[in-house]
């Protein structure tokens, strides 16, 4: 055991500080009485009753859940075709040129995504709405989700697909039957991530939306620029739990697999 | 009783099973393959046999389907394999990594194939179960491939490789992972499946241990050409180059100018020693420069100079490697080239007749060695 200082004391406190306080203050003020956000007039969740009788807002959370399902399922599909195409085509001509098209946009200022994006819709005259920030989001977050799964393929052993076909599969079989399967998990945290990138982006989303689609992010950035008001406290109190509960569980999850599997390999290797 | 003894390599009618025509394969600049031509018979247990880099696996590749010729042609049962997709072959491989499906039960991983095939459900079952009871896994069926033992996983992947009953199986190094005890009773597990189940099957690998053990004839590659394609005590008898000799078992290579005399072949090869005496099949011209090999256990070590043999030679102890059941002597000659004699330790080792230093004599008969070509 390291022996106890206060240096270490001390850089623990202000990181821990520095990362937590905005939030901790956050969620405090949500619990209070006053309507001023500034001061403390008692404990009372008042405001996370009028949250959900506030029908815009509600809507608003509405459109942000669609956009975020469909736009990270079609993120994940377009995403694992990309992965699965880089990581086996081999070497093909301009491969390199390709792989660094897949991941440019990760390094491209939202801004500029969001401009070209309405340039484009105006160019083919499509009416902005849901359907409008679907496809921007699906634009930025494929090439996350191609990310993480191709750096699972990468380490998958590709004589598994090989016997696949060897065992009589078509190649599109071996995919389904034995690649999806194996590198899921991997597909599912790409998917998880699209839709947590789709769920809080409020750049591209404003760049891209019409007048009938307005997305969560969209809805509290807009009502904050008119003074911040204890419902928006509560709700992103709200949105905090959620993705709390959502990390700590997923984490718990998989810890506990590990450790499962881990102890069914030994007890396989003492019964030989 | 007269063994009938399995060699249709020797018969000109039979067909071939599967026929590599002048098959070249090249990656880039690199030939793996180089002008390659063999013929592998039905029910033959064949053996590539070679170091890492020789393109033995290239070859199995090439049979699978993973790799097309660049040149050349590849036959099964007479037919061009080159345009049928691995998945249309009667052909099914053992992967060296098993490459069992992580995600299926021991059971499934078994099925899978047959599943492909569309087979009714009773009689994948049927199979299913037959499978596991030659590879005796019947209680294993339910758990998946990480809950089995090495040696299990080993024999989950041969199931599955037999379940389609293929006409060739392939096995890529079947046995690298395990160690030396369960290869060596896996070995002749696999030997026995391979009578029963009557199919062709061509191993990889670079144990030559292995590949004697189980083999009916072994290829030893060098470099994607086959050096020599023998059955295993052909090759380690009557090797046809110094690679040879030298790759399969442990060799002293003698080297000298030849000479005949009546039909036995006379080796001078340094001054001073009396001339070895050996018999070849081969003709040298007279002169020839050329390498006599002779195995270490065929040199016999004695105090005395033994009687009424063809080769002795006399030398001292330098170095004794004491491996339990045999014993090998270093042995350096007048000349200072080293000979290894090997004898087998039918005695306890307190009472060893000969230790370091020793004067002693070599002697083998003539027909112990064999000329090889330099």
């Amino acid at each position: 055991m390291r022996r106890f200082s206060w240096f270490n004391a001390t850089s623990l406190t202000l990181g821990f500080a520095f990362l937590y306080v905005p939030m901790i203050i956050l969620i405090v003020y949500s619990f209070n009485k006053s309507k001023l956000v500034t001061v403390w007039a008692g404990f009372s969740t008042h405001w996370y009753g009028e949250l959900l009788s506030n029908q815009s807002m509600l809507d608003a959370a509405w459109v942000t859940v669609k956009v975020a399902v469909v736009s990270s399922s079609i993120a994940t599909i377009l995403g694992t075709m990309a992965a699965y195409v880089i990581v086996r085509a081999g070497r093909f001509h301009g491969r390199t040129l390709f792989s660094g098209m897949i991941y440019a946009p990760l390094v491209m200022p939202e801004v500029i995504t969001g401009l070209s994006l309405l340039l484009l819709f105006i160019g083919l005259n499509v009416d902005r709405g849901v359907m409008t920030i679907v496809l921007a989001h699906t634009t930025f977050s494929m090439c996350y989700v191609s990310v993480v799964v191709s750096s699972r393929l990468v380490s998958f052993d590709q004589s598994l697909e090989e016997a696949a076909l060897d065992l009589g599969c078509s190649p599109f079989q071996a995919f389904r039957l034995v690649t999806l399967p194996i590198i899921a998990p991997a597909v599912i945290s790409g998917w998880l991530l699209a839709f947590t990138l789709s769920l809080d982006d409020l750049v591209i989303a404003s760049f891209t939306s019409g007048p009938a689609a307005t997305t969560l992010p969209m809805k509290i950035w807009s009502s904050v620029r008119l003074g911040v008001s204890p419902e928006i406290n509560a709700l992103s109190t709200i949105m905090i739990a959620l993705v709390t509960v959502g990390v700590i569980s997923a984490s718990l999850i998989n810890k506990h697999q590990a450790v499962r599997k881990k102890r069914e390999e030994q007890a396989a290797e003492r019964q030989l | 009783m007269a063994l009938d003894v399995f060699s249709p390599w020797d018969d000109p009618n039979a067909k071939p099973l599967i026929q590599f025509k002048n098959v070249t394969k090249r990656f880039g600049d690199f030939t793996a393959i180089d002008d390659l031509t063999v013929d592998i018979f039905e029910q033959e247990f064949f053996a590539l046999l070679g170091p890492s880099g020789c393109g033995k696996t290239t070859m199995m590749r090439m049979l699978a389907g993973f790799e097309t010729p660049s040149q050349g042609t590849i036959l099964l049962s007479g037919q061009d394999i080159a345009p049928v997709p691995p998945n249309q072959r009667a052909v099914n491989m053992m992967f060296q990594s098993y490459a069992l499906f992580p995600h299926l039960s021991v059971w499934d991983n078994i099925a899978f194939g047959l599943k492909r095939d569309r087979m009714p459900k009773d009689e994948v079952a049927a199979r299913v179960d037959e499978m596991l009871r030659l590879t005796r896994l019947e209680k294993f069926g339910r758990r998946k491939p990480h809950q089995i033992s090495g040696g299990q996983r080993q024999r989950v992947a041969l199931a599955r490789s037999l379940a389609k009953a293929p006409k060739l199986l392939l096995l890529d190094e079947p046995l690298g992972a395990l160690d030396k005890k369960l290869r060596q009773e896996t070995q002749f597990e696999l030997m026995d499946i391979q009578e029963s189940t009557g199919t062709t099957f061509v191993i990889v690998t670079h144990d030559q241990e292995e590949a004697m053990t189980v083999a009916s004839r072994v290829a030893v590659m060098d470099e994607g050409k086959i050096v020599q394609v023998a059955t295993p005590d052909a090759i380690y008898e009557a090797p046809n180059s110094t690679y040879v000799a030298d790759f399969i078992g442990d060799v002293n290579l003698i080297t000298g100018t030849v000479k005949a005399e009546g039909d036995k072949l006379h080796l001078t090869w340094a001054e001073g020693q009396s001339e070895i005496v050996g018999s070849s099949s081969k003709t040298f011209s007279k002169d020839q420069n050329v390498h006599f090999a002779i195995r270490p256990e065929k040199v016999a070590i004695s105090a005395q100079k033994p009687e009424e043999v063809a080769n002795a030679i006399s030398g001292k102890v330098l170095d004794i490697a004491y491996l339990g059941n045999i014993s090998t002597y270093h042995v350096q000659l007048a000349g200072g080239q080293i000979i290894k004699a090997q004898t087998a330790n039918n005695r306890r080792i307190s009472r060893r007749s000969f230790t370091w230093e020793d004067d002693v004599w070599l002697s083998w008969t003539d027909t112990a060695g064999v000329f090889l070509e330099r």
